[in-house]
């Protein structure tokens, strides 16, 4: 093997074709940042869910004076419910801490979310309910208190803060799904955009191929100058890709997102660094394949 | 070295096979013209030498090896044992004489150091000492069909093979590349020669082989081109 010769060969070859090499590295870049998009926003997704349900909490609001619920038909809520729910939510193997807040918590805690806001002035400690907040060791698991305190004497009502979550993952998901679907098709074209190439350079070549299987070269050597063109744009193709995540992760997420969205939590810089090499195989890999599969059709023995 | 044993070659596309159950041998060492009008089976003939077509009957044994059993991967280290010649020559026009013939080396992985201790060896033997660095459009067509000789030359071959390599040559250039081929046939190189050059074969007395609709009609030591008919 002659790594010298066979280089050469490929420098050649992309320089011939060099708008066509353009080409297929800007497709390769664009749909394999789309991809890398799509695993970023799943990763945000996990990042977020891991933050988010060790905090959410199962609020059970009791009754009130004024509420109109069935279960409240007895008007507030008595002590003796209260502790009965209470012993209730203690004795659920899955409920890990159970905190109970009075009006004036909860008013204490409104007025302090809502301190910049008119709002704050117009309530008033008895318009808001008293609550158990429940704190489960599986986030999932809130079927469980609802069913044991739904509808009993005192409830007025049972409320899962990750049901709201969900409804915002929703939307990151819908986000993911979009980018990973135009992602593939962008693979696709660039794929087709490859073997078109790898087609071209062979056609443009057919005069040196011709020669060298006249004179006994393997078929490897054959095909390694154009597997090795498509694996370098591919790669190129891969490097702009990783270089633009890179970039989304650090202007975007990190100059932009963090520093107005404190409360929450952002993926790091560990997603990107999984994402990377992930994006790279995936542009070699892919060139290799289409080239690989044209050049069988165009470059018998 | 060769031998073609009831050898049929169908063409998908035409209705009448291009060689007709042929049987030919031809020893080492041997130079064989092969003659007959455009589409009597010559090319054929040389094409399953060099196993770029296959029979759809009989066995084509060359270099003591049967082609119908040789596996696809093998074949490259069939074609560096027999040189080829064209009427065409086939020259890289982007490279020189020297680039060239050494390409051919370089292709089938030679260390470049011995690639450049071969190359300006052949190029002296086919008679183009001092051409080494022109191109191709740069050299008479009868210097070209020697950078086309010395290419397949370079790797010392068992068997050359010619098509018709002095189609495109007038006849004293013509020869010239005839005493060249005669020069390395003496080297223990067989030569397998297709041509129309009645000239030449009439000139060499070698062995005739004459096809005709894909049959051998004659098969004739020291033979002449257009027999006595």
């Amino acid at each position: 093997m002659r790594a010298q010769f066979v280089m050469s060969e490929v420098g050649i070859g992309l320089r011939r074709n060099l708008t066509m090499t353009v080409a297929v590295i800007v497709t390769v870049a664009i749909s394999l940042a789309l991809f890398g998009a799509g695993l970023l926003i799943r990763a945000q997704v996990e990042t977020m869910k891991d933050f988010w349900y060790d905090r959410v909490e199962v609020s059970v609001f009791l009754c009130g004076p004024d509420s109109v619920t069935p279960s409240c038909s007895g008007g507030a809520v008595t002590e003796q419910q209260r502790d009965e729910i209470e012993d209730v939510l203690r004795a659920l193997p899955q409920v890990d801490t159970v905190f109970y807040e009075s009006k004036e918590e909860a008013y204490e805690r409104f007025k302090e979310q809502f301190k910049d806001s008119a709002i704050a002035d117009n309530v008033t400690a008895d318009a808001l309910p008293e609550s158990f907040r429940v704190k489960l060791t599986d986030p999932t698991k809130y079927d469980v208190v609802a069913t044991a305190v739904e509808g009993k004497p005192g409830v007025e009502q049972v409320q899962d803060q990750r049901a709201i979550l969900d409804r915002f993952f929703q939307v990151l998901n819908g986000f993911q799904v979009a980018a990973l679907f135009i992602a593939l098709v962008q693979i696709l074209a660039a794929a087709l955009l490859i073997s078109n190439t790898i087609r071209v350079a062979a056609f443009s070549r057919r005069r040196e191929t011709g020669i060298m299987r006249l004179v006994g070269a393997s078929n490897f050597y054959i095909q390694l100058p154009f597997l090795l063109e498509g694996a370098i744009a591919g790669l190129i193709g891969a490097i702009l890709a990783c270089a633009s995540i890179i970039g989304i992760k650090k202007f975007f997420v990190e100059d932009r997102l963090e520093p107005s969205f404190q409360f929450t939590a952002f993926i790091g810089w560990d997603a990107v660094w999984v994402v990377v090499p992930i994006l790279l195989l995936a542009g070699v890999g892919l060139s290799a394949l289409a080239s690989f599969l044209t050049l069988r059709r165009y470059l018998r023995v | 070295m060769i031998r073609l044993d009831h050898v049929t070659k169908q063409y998908a596309t035409q209705n009448r096979p291009a060689l007709d159950d042929v049987s030919v041998e031809i020893e080492k060492g041997e130079f064989a013209f092969l003659v007959g009008s455009s589409g009597s089976g010559k090319s054929t003939f040389l094409r399953l030498i060099m196993r770029e077509e296959r029979p759809q009957s009989g066995t084509v044994t060359v270099l003591g090896k049967d082609l119908a059993k040789l596996s696809n991967w093998k074949v490259p280290a069939l074609r560096r044992q027999i040189g080829a010649v064209f009427q065409d020559f086939r020259l890289l026009p982007n490279k020189t004489v020297a680039q060239n013939v050494a390409f051919a080396l370089e292709v089938i992985g030679k260390p470049s150091r011995s690639i450049q201790a071969v190359v300006p060896e052949v190029l002296d033997l086919v008679g183009l000492k001092g051409k080494e660095e022109r191109f191709p459009d740069q050299l008479s067509g009868g210097e070209q069909q020697r950078v086309a000789i010395a290419r397949a030359f370079v790797n010392r071959p068992l068997l050359l093979i010619a098509d018709e390599p002095t189609g495109n040559l007038d006849p004293t250039t013509s020869v010239g590349i005839m005493k060249l081929l005669d020069r390395i046939n003496r080297t223990g190189t067989t030569v397998v020669m297709a041509t129309h050059d009645a000239a030449i074969v009439d000139q060499m007395r070698k062995r005739v082989i004459e096809l005709e609709g894909g049959h051998v009609v004659r098969d004739q030591s020291r033979g002449v081109y257009g027999y006595a008919r």
